[in-house]
């Protein structure tokens, strides 16, 4: 079952169901039709103070001075922001350098789940009468068993030994690692799409790879904001594969360069979390501007 | 966070256009261009490594120079090292802690998500705030919060229990590491969850109201037990990720106090710098071998519940 979702109120088409209302409310009182909960509006609001507090609590840290942050309990907002304590952290810890490193190692991982996985998928559901196929999709299933610390000691030779310890190496072994889990969102969402699309485009005289390109990877591109949005994320905010598998400190990811940098931010908390935030900025401002896309796109990888 | 997989259920056989036996047909290469070099890739980069690795944990290898077979010795000792079982137990505890916490949190959420509330955009978009961010980053803020913010509280409100770090207290270090974990996961968990009531028919609560249900009873009756495949499939993804739980337990404690709180994949680890490369694969196998009976068993349940998403 698949939800195409519009907006901010999904709603689940199913063929065997009228396009349900917007939302599936919990209905409260019956008589007078639906109203808004506003006790469980507040308990939310309030519940919404755990994210809001840490966050606020970062930001009001990057503005003060070291002493400020050293008395009392650190919620105060400083009198005198600290402006420049980004700047410091950002020459610190070459900012720009691990930025850099982050995006190459998240473009990459991006583009290369994309075009393996939606090919891997395409291959298999066109083939599964064919046992090479099937055999192939049970390999790449088997796969999601192996859980990442049995192979990382020696993928951290191998990867070494191929010239691979780099970010380039990372974004490698993040398409790999991701093949088993996105093959398996677009071979689902494959399903879905009738073949008689296929066959126009074929019975007009377009190859394997023609079909493929022009009409199956457009058309899954539902399912590709979502394996993407995945993708992104998994890749920006991970801290496990660079530590393990980049070599060159300069190279690093912009987690674990704040890792690399506690000892010399050593008792100076506004500077590490001028750091923390600079680092945390970057998808927070795509998540904010794009929230509404992000959410559909994830929704939809939960309902397959 | 992530969807369900069904391994039991094969994509629906989709033959090009003939029908008369598939044996027949004849596949075009182009197809095994698109999977061949993936599989390779695939092969060298995952498969390979567990297999070198499996060799290893038979010698006495240690990471450098050189080496001989050693036979079981390596297993015999782990399960006979009290680090290596401390650790094991430590990880269990903590992912089923870790389960049950992120679940009730999100089932919470999901439910008053799902309500008739005001503002429902922007109390979700707050919610799925942590989704985005670095577990470790958000794990070293914490980390700050739990070691010098909340004593200092504490200590004006004069609850002296709380006025010491939690971070350094080996009877509670878990229970901090298991709230960043929950702060961190609850947003995907409620996501399925979120799913699984949108794609309850909302006829089935009109008329569970007609019948005089009030909203307590439609949740205990109607929307519980209609995502409970819902939350097997959050509690399958959740616990195998939470075995692995790394980067928060780096940011916290460092594994600490002593060794109070360090995971298996930490241990594992750490066979890369210390020597003892050997040892800590045998240690990968011991641990690959048992998710492996985990995830098998849960697949069975799950099986035999027949949940189909």
């Amino acid at each position: 079952m698949t939800a195409t979702l519009t907006d901010a109120h999904p709603q689940t088409r199913r063929p065997d169901q009228r396009d349900a209302p917007p939302t599936a409310v919990i209905r409260r009182s019956r008589r007078r039709g639906p109203r808004v909960n506003w006790w469980m509006t507040a308990l939310l609001l309030v519940a919404s103070l755990t994210i809001l507090v840490p966050l606020y609590f970062t930001v009001s840290m990057a503005l003060k001075t070291p002493e400020q942050a050293a008395s009392g309990t650190g919620f105060a907002w400083p009198a005198d922001p600290q402006w420049e304590n980004f700047a410091q952290a950002f020459a610190l810890t070459d900012y720009p350098a691990a930025f850099m490193s982050t995006a190459f190692i998240t473009v990459l991982s991006v583009l290369g789940a994309l075009g393996a996985s939606s090919m891997v998928a395409y291959a298999i559901v066109r083939n599964w009468d064919r046992k090479f196929f099937r055999l192939s999709y049970i390999y790449l299933l088997s796969a999601m068993f192996v859980p990442f610390p049995v192979v990382i000691l020696p993928l951290i030779k191998q990867t070494a030994m191929f010239g691979l310890d780099n970010p380039l190496g990372v974004a490698f072994i993040h398409i790999v690692g991701g093949i088993s889990f996105n093959s398996l969102l677009f071979i689902a969402f494959l399903r879905s799409i009738p073949i008689e699309l296929e066959e126009a485009a074929r019975i007009d005289g377009a190859s394997t790879w023609q079909t493929f390109r022009k009409v199956i990877f457009p058309l899954l591109a539902p399912m590709s904001a979502t394996v993407g949005i995945f993708a992104f994320l998994g890749s920006w905010n991970d801290f496990l594969l660079p530590q393990m598998l980049i070599a060159d400190p300069s190279l690093q990811t912009l987690p674990v360069v704040q890792q690399l940098f506690q000892g010399q931010f050593n008792t100076n908390y506004p500077l590490a979390f001028a750091s923390y935030l600079m680092a945390l900025a970057p998808t927070l401002l795509v998540y904010l501007f794009a929230q509404r896309w992000i959410m559909s796109g994830v929704m939809r990888g939960a309902v397959k | 966070m992530s969807a369900p997989a069904h391994v039991d259920a094969p994509p629906a056989v989709i033959t090009t256009t003939t029908t008369h036996g598939a044996a027949q047909r004849k596949v075009d290469p182009s197809y095994y261009w698109m999977i061949v070099p993936v599989l390779v890739l695939f092969a060298v980069f995952s498969t390979v490594p567990a297999l070198i690795g499996g060799f290893y944990s038979f010698t006495n290898y240690a990471g450098y120079g050189d080496w001989n077979m050693v036979g079981l010795r390596n297993f015999q000792n782990i399960f006979t090292d009290p680090e290596i079982l401390a650790s094991y137990g430590f990880t269990f505890f903590f992912a089923i802690a870790a389960t049950l916490a992120v679940n009730v949190v999100a089932l919470l959420l999901a439910l008053g998500l799902n309500a008739k509330i005001k503002w429902k955009t922007g109390i979700r978009g707050v919610f799925f705030i942590p989704m985005v961010l670095s577990g470790l980053i958000i794990a070293y803020v914490f980390n700050f919060l739990f070691s010098s913010t909340l004593p200092a509280v504490a200590e004006t409100l004069g609850i002296t229990p709380l006025a010491t770090s939690i971070l350094a207290n080996e009877e509670w270090a878990w229970a901090a590491i298991v709230f960043v974990t929950v702060w961190q996961a609850a947003p995907g968990a409620t996501i399925i969850y979120l799913a699984g009531l949108q794609s309850i028919s909302t006829d089935v609560f009109e008329a569970a109201a007609l019948d005089g249900a009030g909203p307590w009873r439609q949740v205990r009756s109607i929307s519980l037990p209609l995502i409970v495949g819902y939350v097997l499939i959050n509690i399958i993804l959740g616990f195998k990720g939470y075995l692995g739980t790394y980067e928060v337990i780096v940011a916290l404690t460092g594994g600490g106090p002593g060794t109070a709180t360090q995971s298996v994949a930490m241990r594992i680890f750490s066979g890369f710098a210390g020597g003892d490369y050997s040892y800590q694969m045998a240690n990968a196998v011991v641990f690959f071998i048992i998710t492996l009976i985990i995830s098998l068993l849960q697949l069975q349940i799950l099986r035999r519940r027949e949940v189909t998403l």
